[in-house]
């Protein structure tokens, strides 16, 4: 099978939808002729033309705006927020307007709208362009979120997310963007609301978000030189949750750890430990442990923001302490 | 441009209507019939009445907090209204919005929003998709009308959606309705430019003041306004002066007053729909007439109050979060 990168995935996404639907359309800065600051629409606004590949001000409130009014008159835009982090400047268009209109109006006013962009730390971007944000959206009701963690999982996620008549959010870390994967030539595409079991393994389940995907197997692999299985679990939807890949594997393997780049106090590992607790209390033989990023600030200085981020030695500690209990 | 006396006649009825309505509404709050809270139209009967007079089936509205007028202008039937507000699951948002939140997108009403401003990009944005399907797929193209207060004027959507539209020449209309106090705020402490209108220049769009208690007025600088949008010339914004008779909600304790008796009744001086009738008698209309369609108002909001009393309550199963979302969520 080719092999492409993650980014070439959101592309290919992006241009099959709008090929098939001419009222997919995409606002966001720099991703008309420029192609996107990651070249996430390239060659989008040669194929589409202006009105469907249109740049925008920086007026995240403004445009997220604008997307909710147009995907309630028949459009189906994608706004690209380029980083997630410039979203919370629109948080009333996504949480008070965007996830709350369908509902309110009783059903009649659906909002098919999508946003997606970049998150994720690493890269010494700096406290205003490396948070995860997914936690908070993920909380509120009437927005669906997807991590997705490969170029298989984002083309066939975003594509779902596209033709889906509710607002769905897509979360691509930054890190992701130009790593290679096997995607197929034909159409395919991932439903929303069903998790990924990245590889197989009986001692301990390991859940993991996003770019911490990548680190799970790392250390499975790791751990599997010293006789211990781990098996990794990539939800890559959290709303819907797929509640019944985790509960299985945990009744597999009665331990569980959670590694998500999102802080610990209310992020989506909470909820899954919370979820097991309460579900999968008696399939454990151990106390849940969850490895997160430090609570700060995501700092600018190399070896700073590596201190506070998740790392195989920490997954390890907390899998090795799962086995110890 | 002269009104015919039946075109007249139909926006005194349509004033009159949101006036008694208003009127009811305030009436029946009092005796503890609504919950929540209610802002009243009252006053400005004359802006929603004289815009909206101008829009077809396809056209579409944003509203706000203060948008029982907005609703009933665009023909929501009263009933739907006053079933809203009473909370019962026959109202126009199946009791789940209430009196801020009033949704009719049959009637070309996109919704009304209970965060003051967040209706302007999202009236941006219907724009946006008018001028896209007609140019795309020859629908015919479909204007926008944005309601808002002096309040929102300076609010980050305002900015942000002003430009926008005038940026990508979209087919909106912005209506502000400055009664002169966002809450107690007033205009005059909240902004150094006593004029909203003038800050159109500023986005590159044409802005007009028109006397918001002047119905004809009203009605002809909408016109302008509007055919300028269908005829692609892009947006405007139409500020319209006008006053609030009750306070910001119903039920209010003035602390301190803010508003002096001297100030309203000089605004009460210049109502529009007394001026209206007086108009239409000095053009012929019979009193008679008149009488007439203060009766038929008087029972179609009597109607809507016998309506919304008889009408059932959402079920819990309408609070089920598979409502939330329109495809099912395993």
């Amino acid at each position: 099978m080719r092999e492409i990168t993650y980014i070439q995935a959101i592309v290919e996404a992006q241009a099959e939808e709008m090929r098939r639907d001419d009222t997919v359309v995409i606002f966001g800065e720099g991703i008309g002729p420029r192609g996107g600051n990651f070249k996430q629409t390239e060659g989008l606004w040669a194929e589409f033309g202006e009105d469907r590949c249109k740049d925008t001000p920086i007026s995240e409130l403004g445009f997220t705006g604008l997307a909710v009014g147009a995907a309630m008159c028949g459009l189906r835009p994608i706004v690209d927020t380029l980083f997630w982090d410039f979203m919370f400047v629109a948080m009333d268009q996504i949480v008070n307007q965007a996830a709350r209109n369908y509902y309110v109006s009783g059903g009649r006013l659906k909002v098919p709208i999508v946003i997606r962009g970049a998150i994720g730390a690493g890269q010494s971007a700096g406290p205003h362009h490396s948070n995860c944000v997914y936690s908070i959206f993920a909380h509120y009701p009437g927005l669906k979120v997807v991590v997705p963690s490969t170029p298989y999982d984002v083309k066939g996620l975003l594509k779902t997310a596209i033709r889906a008549d509710d607002p769905v959010l897509l979360f691509e870390h930054k890190f992701l963007y130009l790593t290679r994967g096997p995607v197929p030539d034909e159409e395919y595409t991932i439903p929303l609301g069903v998790a990924d079991i990245k590889r197989e393994g009986s001692d301990v389940t390991l859940v993991a978000l996003s770019k911490m995907v990548r680190l799970a197997l790392e250390v499975a692999d790791k751990l599997a030189d010293e006789g211990i299985s781990v098996e990794v679990v990539d939800p890559r939807s959290l709303v819907p949750l797929d509640k019944d890949t985790i509960l299985n594997s945990v009744s597999k393997t009665h331990r569980l750890v959670i590694l998500d780049e999102e802080f610990a106090f209310c992020g989506v590992g909470a909820e899954i430990a919370a979820v097991v607790a309460q579900e999968g209390l008696f399939y454990l033989d151990a106390p849940i442990r969850r490895v997160h990023s430090l609570p700060v600030p995501t700092p600018y200085s190399p070896p700073l923001e590596q201190y506070v981020l998740p790392d195989a030695d920490k997954t390890i500690r907390a899998i090795q302490e799962t086995l110890e209990s | 441009m002269a009104l015919s006396s039946n075109a007249l006649l139909s926006m005194y009825r349509k004033m009159l209507l949101l006036r008694r309505f208003e009127e009811k509404v305030s009436e029946v709050y009092r005796a503890g019939m609504i919950p929540g809270f209610v802002h009243t139209y009252i006053g400005q009967e004359a802006v929603a009445a004289g815009t909206c007079e101008h829009l077809t089936e396809i056209d579409r509205v944003t509203s706000t907090h203060r948008g029982h007028g907005h609703a009933l202008a665009v023909g929501v039937s009263p009933r739907a209204v006053m079933a809203e507000l009473w909370g019962r699951r026959t109202g126009c948002s199946r009791g789940r919005g209430g009196s801020m939140h009033l949704f009719s997108p049959e009637d070309g009403l996109l919704g009304a929003t209970g965060i003051v401003g967040a209706g302007i990009p999202i009236a941006v944005g219907s724009a946006y998709a008018a001028k896209y399907l007609h140019e795309h797929r020859g629908d015919p193209l479909a204007i926008t009308l944005c309601f808002f207060g002096d309040g929102a004027s300076n609010t980050a959507s305002f900015h942000e959606g002003l430009n926008l539209a005038a940026a990508f020449e979209l087919p909106v209309v912005f209506i502000c309705e400055n009664n002169l106090y966002a809450t107690e705020m007033a205009y005059s402490r909240a902004s150094k430019n006593p004029d909203i209108a003038k800050r159109a220049d500023g986005y590159g769009m044409p802005g007009m003041i028109a006397d918001g208690m002047d119905i004809e007025e009203v009605y002809e600088k909408a016109g302008e306004a509007i055919e300028r949008a269908r005829g692609g010339g892009g947006p405007t914004l139409i500020e319209c002066k006008t006053y609030r008779y009750h306070e910001h909600y119903e039920g209010q304790a003035v602390g301190s007053p803010y508003r002096s008796a001297e100030e309203t009744a000089s605004w009460k001086a210049k109502d529009p729909i007394e001026r209206c009738a007086k108009r239409l008698r000095g053009s012929g209309i019979s009193e008679q007439t008149l009488q007439e369609v203060e009766e038929e108002v008087d029972a179609l909001v009597q109607d809507a109050v016998e309506y919304a009393e008889k009408s059932p309550w959402p079920q819990p199963e309408e609070a089920s979060p598979s409502l939330v979302f329109s495809e099912p969520i395993c």
